[in-house]
C-alpha cells in the first residue's frame, strides 16, 4: 500500500486506542467512574489542536523568514483544521463537565481560556477573508498568528495554572501524571495523544496538497 | 486549675482503651464494607461491552479506510498534474 508509515502508524494506533481505552482497567474514582475513559479522547482534541496550532506557527515564522505562499497555504489550513478539533474538545469537555461537574459549562479558567483563544483564532480566519491580495493577506496573517499563538499558551497553559481550576494540573488540582494517571493508564494514554496528533496531521495533510494541486489549476 | 489540667489530660482507663480500639475497629470494617466506587461492572460481566467496541471499531476502520482512498485520490491526481 503506497501510504506513509505514519499515517499506517496512525490508523493502527488509533484503533489500539478506542479498544485499550474501552477495555482496559482504569482506576476506581469517585464522580469521575467510568468517564476517566474520556481522558484519552477528549484531552486527545487538545493535543492534536495544539500540534496543530504550532504546526501553524511554525509555517508563519518560515514565511516571515521567505515568503512563499506554501507556506501561508500550510499555516492557514493547520490553524482552520486545529480550530475544528478545538471544537470538538470544547464540545466533548462540555458533555463530560456535565456529568462530572453538573453544567457543560463552568466558569473554570481553562474554559473561558479557551473560548478566548479559539476567539483569537476565529479573528485570524476573518483577517484573512478581508485582504484581497495573497502576498499582504500572508504577511499580516503570519504575523498575527504568532500573537495568536502566545494569546492561546497564555490562556489555555499558563493563567488556568495561576487560579483555581477544576482542570487536573491546574490552581494546586494534581496533574493526572502525579497520581491519577495509574501506570495502566499511560499505556493508551500516550499512544492515543500520538494516534490523535497524527490524525489532525493526515487531514492537515490532505487539505494542503488539495489546495496545492486548486493552486496548479488556477494557473 | 492544677485539678482542671489532670482531668483534661487524663489517662483513659484500660476499659476505654479497648472500647475506643473496638469501636475503631467496627469503624473500618463498615467503611471497607460499603460499596466501592461504582463502575460499569455489570455490563462488562455481561460481556455486552465488546458489542459497543465492535461497533465502534468498525465505524472507525471504515472511517480510516476512507481516508486512506482519499488520500490516495489526491495522490493519484497530484500525479496526473505532474509536469512530465
Amino acid at each position: 500500500m503506497n501510504i506513509s508509515w505514519w499515517k499506517l502508524g496512525t490508523a493502527v494506533l488509533i484503533v489500539y486506542a478506542l479498544v485499550a481505552g474501552l477495555m482496559g482497567t482504569v482506576p476506581r474514582l469517585v464522580v469521575l467512574n467510568e468517564t476517566i475513559r474520556n481522558l484519552y479522547y477528549h484531552v486527545g482534541m487538545w493535543f492534536s489542536m495544539l500540534a496543530l496550532w504550532t504546526g501553524s506557527l511554525v509555517f508563519s515564522i518560515k514565511y516571515l523568514s521567505k515568503p512563499d505562499l506554501i507556506s501561508d497555504l500550510k499555516a492557514s489550513k493547520a490553524a482552520s483544521i486545529g480550530f475544528y478539533m478545538g471544537i470538538l474538545g470544547l464540545l466533548t469537555g462540555m458533555l463530560w463537565a456535565q456529568f462530572t461537574w453538573g453544567r457543560f459549562w463552568t466558569n473554570d479558567p481553562k474554559l473561558n481560556g479557551t473560548a478566548i483563544s479559539l476567539l483569537a483564532y476565529l479573528a485570524y480566519f476573518v483577517l484573512r477573508g478581508s485582504m484581497e491580495d495573497p502576498m499582504t493577506r500572508a504577511r499580516i496573517s503570519a504575523v498575527y498568528n504568532i500573537f495568536a499563538f502566545v494569546l492561546m499558551i497564555v490562556f489555555i497553559q499558563v493563567l488556568p495554572r495561576l487560579t483555581d481550576s477544576l482542570h487536573p494540573g491546574n490552581g494546586g488540582n494534581p496533574a493526572f501524571g502525579e497520581y491519577d494517571l495509574d501506570r495502566q493508564m499511560r499505556w493508551v494514554f500516550y499512544p492515543a495523544m500520538i494516534a490523535w496528533i497524527g490524525m489532525g496531521y493526515w487531514i492537515w495533510d490532505i487539505r494542503c496538497r488539495i489546495e496545492k494541486l486548486k493552486m496548479a489549476h488556477s494557473f | 486549675m492544677k485539678a482542671l489540667r489532670t482531668h483534661a489530660l487524663r489517662i483513659p482507663s484500660r476499659f476505654q482503651k479497648w472500647g475506643l480500639a473496638l469501636v475503631l475497629a467496627f469503624l473500618s470494617a463498615s467503611l471497607q464494607a460499603q460499596p466501592a466506587v461504582e463502575m460499569a461492572d455489570q455490563f462488562r460481566a455481561d460481556g455486552k461491552i465488546r458489542v459497543v467496541v465492535g461497533v465502534i471499531v468498525i465505524i472507525f476502520v471504515g472511517l480510516l479506510v476512507y481516508i486512506i482512498r482519499l488520500d490516495r485520490k489526491v495522490k493519484r491526481m497530484e500525479e496526473d498534474n505532474a509536469p512530465s
